[in-house]
């Protein structure tokens, strides 16, 4: 490892201020555009389950109209 | 081959195949990300001009160059739709506009904050940073114009039409540094010749445009099957996938 302490990773000879903030923002965006797609996918799963769950409820009543 | 080129136009197909490609490819992509993210700020000696603040180029560098790279996926996508009237590579189009938007973002914020220590500003307009942003501008326009209408295959075909006319930019950014007198420095990794960066930072950073590469395929992946649910919504194997908890 290069640096010899904690403080001086953090710090970075004044640079640290600039070297972590464009890594935090960097990780944030990533792990914004892993997550965003399967939240995506799962809620559209969902509501769709619900829609075809009562369809099939409906047709069910349908019949047993008849 | 014409076989594969039918399966590839089958979305269940398609759904299926990148699911179990995600299942290998993401763990390998943010095990290759921690690594070389830990191995560049870790492991690294600073540069002998610009102290740490280079180290902002593991990140700043491999986010400009899959930003174009996937400028490259959108616009030939955007062309298969317009010329083959392909659905998937419309599916594709969308899905990659968005990865794109944000890689660039990362590498205009990234550069940006590497400006300010080592140029002493944080923005200039120099050529290789504004044609960075039309990119930016680009990539948000397609995703603005395919909000804009309702009908997806106009959609489709204007954005088809907005991305390709915007690849005039895509030469423009990789020649700036050399047609105009810039502040930002040429390239230093180059396929043929010497590159101007020692080993023991070019690994690291190469492993990183590795890494970013696997990740814009992921996103990629990932988006499109969020796409095709929707698309398909009314067919019978995206029914039973939604009754059986998108497992199936």
């Amino acid at each position: 490892m290069y640096f010899q302490s904690l403080d001086a990773l953090l710090h970075m000879d004044g640079h640290g201020v600039f070297v972590w903030s464009a890594y935090l923002i960097t990780s944030a965006v990533i792990a914004l555009i892993l997550v965003a797609p399967g939240r995506r996918r799962r809620r559209f799963l969902r509501q769709l389950a619900g829609e075809v769950k009562r369809q099939q409820a409906a047709a069910g009543d349908t019949r047993g109209g008849d | 081959m014409w076989s594969f080129f039918h399966k590839l136009g089958s979305p269940p197909w398609l759904y299926g195949i990148s699911g179990s490609i995600l299942r290998w490819l993401l763990p390998l992509t943010l095990l290759a990300l921690v690594t070389g993210l830990v191995w560049g700020l870790l492991f690294t000696a600073p540069d002998f001009r610009q102290g740490n603040s280079y180290r902002i180029i593991y990140i700043h560098v491999p986010a400009a160059v899959v930003a174009l790279a996937g400028y490259y996926v959108m616009a030939i996508a955007g062309a298969i739709n317009l010329i083959w009237k392909m659905k998937m590579a419309d599916v594709a189009m969308k899905a990659a506009a968005p990865i794109g938007a944000a890689l660039t973002f990362i590498a205009l914020l990234t550069g940006a904050i590497w400006g300010k220590p080592t140029w002493g500003t944080w923005w200039v307009w120099d050529a290789r940073i504004t044609s960075m942003l039309i990119l930016l501008f680009l990539y948000l326009g397609v995703v603005a114009l395919y909000e804009a209408y309702d009908n997806k295959e106009a959609a489709g075909k204007a954005c088809a039409v907005l991305s390709l006319v915007g690849t005039v930019n895509i030469p423009i950014i990789y020649k700036s540094v050399d047609w105009w007198y810039s502040l930002h420095q040429p390239a230093s990794i180059k396929f043929t010749g010497e590159s101007s960066i020692d080993p023991s930072m070019l690994y690291p950073l190469l492993l990183m445009i590795t890494a970013f590469y696997a990740l814009f395929t992921c996103c990629l992946l990932m988006n499109m099957r969020a796409e095709l649910l929707q698309r398909e919504a009314r067919t019978n194997w995206v029914r039973k996938l939604a009754l059986a908890g998108g497992r199936g």
